[in-house]
């Protein structure tokens, strides 16, 4: 979705998610192009309607763990056969069975940790962002579908908002 | 949309809510004053705190010396307390991450709390081996960084340093989850407030605005931090197992440990989260999202890892027996008929007898009897860790080195100081975020609410089933 900058939207508030549902597929049947939607809370079949591309936060993931695994497994080979060999207990130098937990674990915590900071930055979120938004009630009971002014007739979504059931129609730049 | 819901499930949202009637359930106990229980609650968490932080301090000055360890118990409440503190923990995750893979729809009520509860319990356990360094201010020679000491680097064969992996990592993860899923809760809390709160909440927020790709990126960063946490979370009590595992003590040194301690985990961890969620349902009446119905599921898990680990207690009783290894059988008949038979037995009644009662589905159903039995696992999952540790090493090898255990009033400060610790923390995140996850709730309500599923709903049901093979 477009990033919401000085834009002048037009958009109704919907009381329930398959109202919502239902006006985003008259809105591609009448082709008419959505901003953005809001809603409360994660609303399925969403996605597939605004034919949103399935995330790739996983395939980072991946990568982010695959390098824990990597940081980890050549860090102690390293240590423990270059750096400082040392003998525990009359095992070998490279004693790899030993090192699977903390290879493990490194695996988890850069690929936790990875996903998590590219999920906010992708997002434009983090501590201190101020980003506006539509209505108040959009996190609490009103699901929200947006159209750009510079691209949808005003009075053509007013129209449309009137035949889909929204129970609020504004206007606001943000 | 909604999918096609059993006819036989029973609602997990009761009261007939809407989603407004939600936000205001959930949000303003976060609004409000606070009541004189939650007043009460904290001087007195805070209180016990001090005292936990002055024995702590105590030990800094003093040394380990004023705690009454010995040469033969050279492990003994510090060690026990770490370990319960972590296997309580381990609930936190198991909830949010094994039952979202699961897709078990009551976690929605209680995934919250019991995430906060993990890490404020991780928080207590990871006290102990700190301190229990007795150098405290070297802790960092735990962490493997180039250094001018050599480079002297940790040992990575140790099973202690995997624990130091193992539990950072764990509560890293924790973290992430636990915040993640609350920001869209702080957003609510925010565009219901004004002036400075709104601003503090909009910082908590991180800006999030409910849009569909953020939805739908969250969605899938849960999905995968559940899919990362699941082993995450076995695999930390496992490691914590081979404290003991690895060793070559008779009692310790045995291959049921990471299966036998990951299920006294769960245990334990589950009775917390009951023991927890029963008082706050009352306190901020969450009856309708905390139902009958998530106290049952949740002892139907006691009942199960509860049995669990009696198996596995006589399976380590067995193959003591069997093996034929008399030093073995010396340690398990140590610790049923020795000095600390009390403690054995004590262990045995409280873990595998008193959830069987959970067979029964009116026991299950009833909250008094729960918290009661909550609390009895709890003290049992603790004289378990007390018996492997301090009873096992009582009676050592060499019966001229044999020694006696009791704590002294610098260990009994430090273990209460982590109750204050563990309730202040959680009071304080009662009162600033919602405890129970409220646009998860919101998810589940056409799936869950009692207006759309179970007795509340008959006639209206067809009606419903008709609405929804229309989207699909």
């Amino acid at each position: 979705m477009a990033n919401l900058n000085n834009t002048e939207v037009i958009y109704g508030l919907y009381n329930d998610e398959e109202d919502l549902l239902r006006a985003v597929k008259t809105a591609k049947k009448d082709h008419l192009e959505i901003h953005d939607v809001f809603s409360p809370f994660p609303v399925h079949g969403l996605d597939q309607l605004l034919e949103l591309e399935e995330s790739r936060l996983h395939q980072a993931g991946f990568i982010y763990g695959a390098l824990g695994t990597l940081t980890a497994f050549l860090g102690m080979t390293w240590i423990y056969t270059k750096d400082w060999p040392n003998i525990f207990g009359g095992k070998p130098y490279w004693s790899v069975p030993a090192f699977i937990p903390i290879t493990f674990e490194l695996t988890v915590l850069f690929s936790a940790i990875g996903m998590t900071v590219t999920f906010y930055i992708i997002n434009g979120l983090g501590p201190g962002v101020v980003n506006k938004h539509l209505d108040d009630r959009i996190t609490d009971d009103k699901f929200c579908l947006a159209f750009d002014k510079s691209q949808v007739n005003s009075e053509e979504a007013v129209a449309f908002f009137k035949t889909t059931g929204a129970s609020e129609v504004n206007s606001k730049t943000i | 949309m909604s999918a096609v819901v059993s006819p036989i499930r029973k609602p997990l949202i009761t009261g007939n809510k809407t989603y407004h009637q939600i936000t205001e359930d959930l949000i303003s106990p976060t609004e409000k004053t606070p009541t004189k229980e939650w007043v009460i609650g904290f001087i007195i968490s805070v209180s016990v705190l001090t005292w936990g932080v002055f024995c702590i301090l105590w030990t800094i000055w003093v040394g380990i010396g004023s705690w009454n360890l010995n040469r033969t118990i050279n492990w003994s409440w510090d060690i026990t307390n770490f370990v319960w503190w972590i296997g309580i923990g381990h609930a936190g995750t198991l909830i949010s991450a094994i039952l979202l893979l699961f897709r078990q729809k009551w976690r929605t009520g209680v995934n919250r709390a019991a995430e906060a509860m993990t890490i404020f319990a991780v928080m207590c356990a990871g006290l102990f081996p700190l301190i229990h360094m007795g150098r405290i201010w070297l802790a960092m020679f735990i962490l493997p960084y180039p250094n001018t000491r050599g480079p002297l680097w940790p040992n990575f064969n140790s099973p202690l340093l995997w624990d130091v992996f193992a539990i950072s990592t764990y509560l890293t993860v924790s973290v992430l989850f636990w915040y993640t899923g609350l920001v869209p809760d702080f957003a609510t809390v925010r565009d219901r407030a004004k002036g400075l709160r709104r601003k503090i909440y909009n910082t908590l927020s991180f800006g999030w605005t409910g849009s569909a790709k953020h939805w739908q990126r969250w969605e899938s960063l849960s999905l995968v931090l559940a899919g990362l946490a699941t082993p995450l979370v076995l695999s930390v009590h496992t490691i914590v197992s081979f404290d003991f595992a690895t060793s070559v003590i008779p009692g310790w040194h045995t291959t049921i440990f990471p299966p036998y301690f990951v299920a006294g985990a769960i245990f334990s961890g589950f009775a917390m989260v009951l023991t927890l969620m029963i008082i706050t349902r009352k306190l901020f009446n969450l009856q309708d999202y905390i139902t009958i119905e998530h106290i049952e599921s949740m002892n139907k898990v006691i009942l199960l890892t509860g049995t669990i680990v009696g198996v596995a207690y006589l399976t380590e009783l067995f193959i003591a027996w069997y093996s034929g290894y008399v030093y073995e059988q010396f340690a398990f008949f140590n610790r049923a008929l020795g000095p600390y038979w009390w403690a054995y037995f004590g262990m045995m009644f409280c873990n595998v007898v008193s959830p069987q009662f959970f067979w029964k589905k009116s026991f299950r159903r009833n909250v008094t009897l729960t918290f009661f039995l909550s609390i009895v696992v709890n003290i049992g999952m603790w004289f378990e860790r007390f018996v492997i540790i301090a009873t096992t090493l009582a009676r050592d090898y060499l019966p001229s080195s044999w020694s006696l255990y009791s704590p002294s009033w610098v260990e009994i400060g430090i273990y209460l100081g982590t109750f204050g610790l563990f309730f202040t923390c959680f009071l304080i995140f009662a009162r600033v975020a919602p405890v129970v996850a409220v646009a998860e709730i919101k998810h589940i309500l056409k799936s869950a609410g009692d207006q759309y599923i179970g007795e509340n709903n008959k006639g209206k049901h067809q009606q419903h089933g008709i609405s929804n093979s229309e989207h699909h």
